[in-house]
């Protein structure tokens, strides 16, 4: 599945990925391959990737929205702490 | 006829002119550039949002809640104007306040006349231009303009939501140059506040069935704000590469035509000074005949 994590000056991450882990505002959730469809708001916390080569990226973020559909994955942050 | 001296002068002063016309051109070019690659890299944030505010609203129209979209008597009115902070860009400030005087004077002439519809200016040129006819100015900018940063924009497109929840104002206008391209810019008011429901495109489907989390009402609540933040920052960013557009035009035209100037003064001044060549030998040639 495609995740794009953007921002409003940059996309911060595009690519292929196996597993994706969310800070949802009702809680924690991880979304893997053919989830089905969610929006959902996000609240401050971390961003976990993992890609196909099962390397993991962590994006601290403080806040944002996130929409899964038919295996892409659209994340909207405001600010990305670096 | 103007002295041999006089034109030698113009010809000086016009053509420095020229050299400070092509150098503006040239920093307008660039920082148009830059103003133009910021507009791309918003761009694929401010379609994502459109694209999830569209699917969680459908459905939400009936019951959803108000405070977005209320539609009051247009009492108080607030109007966010975006010009330069510096002139020399043809007609770009001029054209969006023309705007905004045919927005306040044609629809809102009875508020207006009351003090009931106030103003923002970012950008010093809107302000200088509202302040001398004393219209109520509530806040003024001039750094906003100049280099938008989302951080600043979040915070005042904050500010203008609060305000219209809490009633302050019933109409919230933004007024700005819209970029087209480098040599088009388009004035345009937009209504910020309250929101309009957007008609479904045609061939819309209904979006597949979404979970929503935590509900439709606190995610709408949520994403709009959002919407607006990106709304009044894509507004800013839009009006200065405009502006950069306007003012790379406009000083191109400038240099052209001091090309055009200096290339007449040129002519004139060969000409005169053969002329008094000219002169000069015959008034020698007679004075040697006449011995």
């Amino acid at each position: 599945m495609k995740v794009e994590i953007i921002s409003p000056v940059e996309k911060i991450y595009t690519g292929e990925i196996k597993l994706l882990q969310v800070p949802g505002s009702l809680g924690s959730f991880q979304v893997l391959k053919n989830h089905a469809p969610i929006v959902s708001t996000l609240r401050e916390g971390v961003i976990r990737i993992i890609d196909q080569t099962d390397r993991e990226s962590r994006f601290p973020v403080t806040g944002g929205v996130i929409e899964v559909k038919k295996n892409r994955i659209v994340v909207l942050v405001e600010t990305v702490k670096s | 006829m103007q002295t041999l001296k006089e034109i030698r002068t113009r010809i000086k002063s016009v053509s420095s002119t020229r050299q400070i016309t092509a150098a503006m051109k040239m920093v307008a070019a660039a920082k148009l550039r830059k103003a133009q690659d910021a507009i791309l890299r918003l761009r694929p944030y401010a379609s994502a949002m459109h694209h999830i505010l569209l699917n969680v609203t459908v459905g939400a129209e009936k019951n959803g809640n108000k405070i977005f979209t209320e539609n009051r008597e247009p009492e108080n009115i607030l109007i966010v104007l975006v010009t330069a902070n510096r002139g020399l860009c043809g007609a770009f400030n001029a054209n969006v306040i023309k705007h905004v005087r045919m927005l306040t004077e044609e629809k809102y002439t009875q508020q207006l006349g009351n003090k009931q519809v106030h103003f923002i200016c970012i950008g010093k040129k809107g302000y200088d231009f509202l302040r001398l006819r004393q219209y109520p100015v509530l806040a003024h900018d001039q750094e906003l303009g100049e280099k938008p940063r989302f951080e600043e924009a979040a915070k005042l497109a904050d500010e203008l939501k609060t305000w219209f929840i809490e009633k302050k104002y019933d109409r919230i206008y933004l007024v700005y140059n819209q970029f087209k391209n480098a040599a088009v810019q388009m004035p345009v008011a937009e209504m910020f506040l309250p929101l309009r429901m957007e008609k479904k495109p045609s061939g819309w489907q209904r979006p597949a069935d979404y979970i929503m989390e935590p509900s439709r009402d606190v995610l709408l609540e949520e994403l709009i704000p959002r919407s607006l933040r990106i709304q009044l920052f894509k507004a800013l960013t839009d009006s200065y590469a405009a502006e950069q557009g306007a003012r790379m035009t406009a000083m191109h035209q400038a240099t052209d035509n001091a090309t055009e100037l200096l290339r007449e003064l040129q002519l004139t001044y060969n000409k005169a000074r053969q002329a008094a060549i000219t002169k000069e030998l015959s008034e020698i040639v007679g004075g040697a005949d006449a011995l």
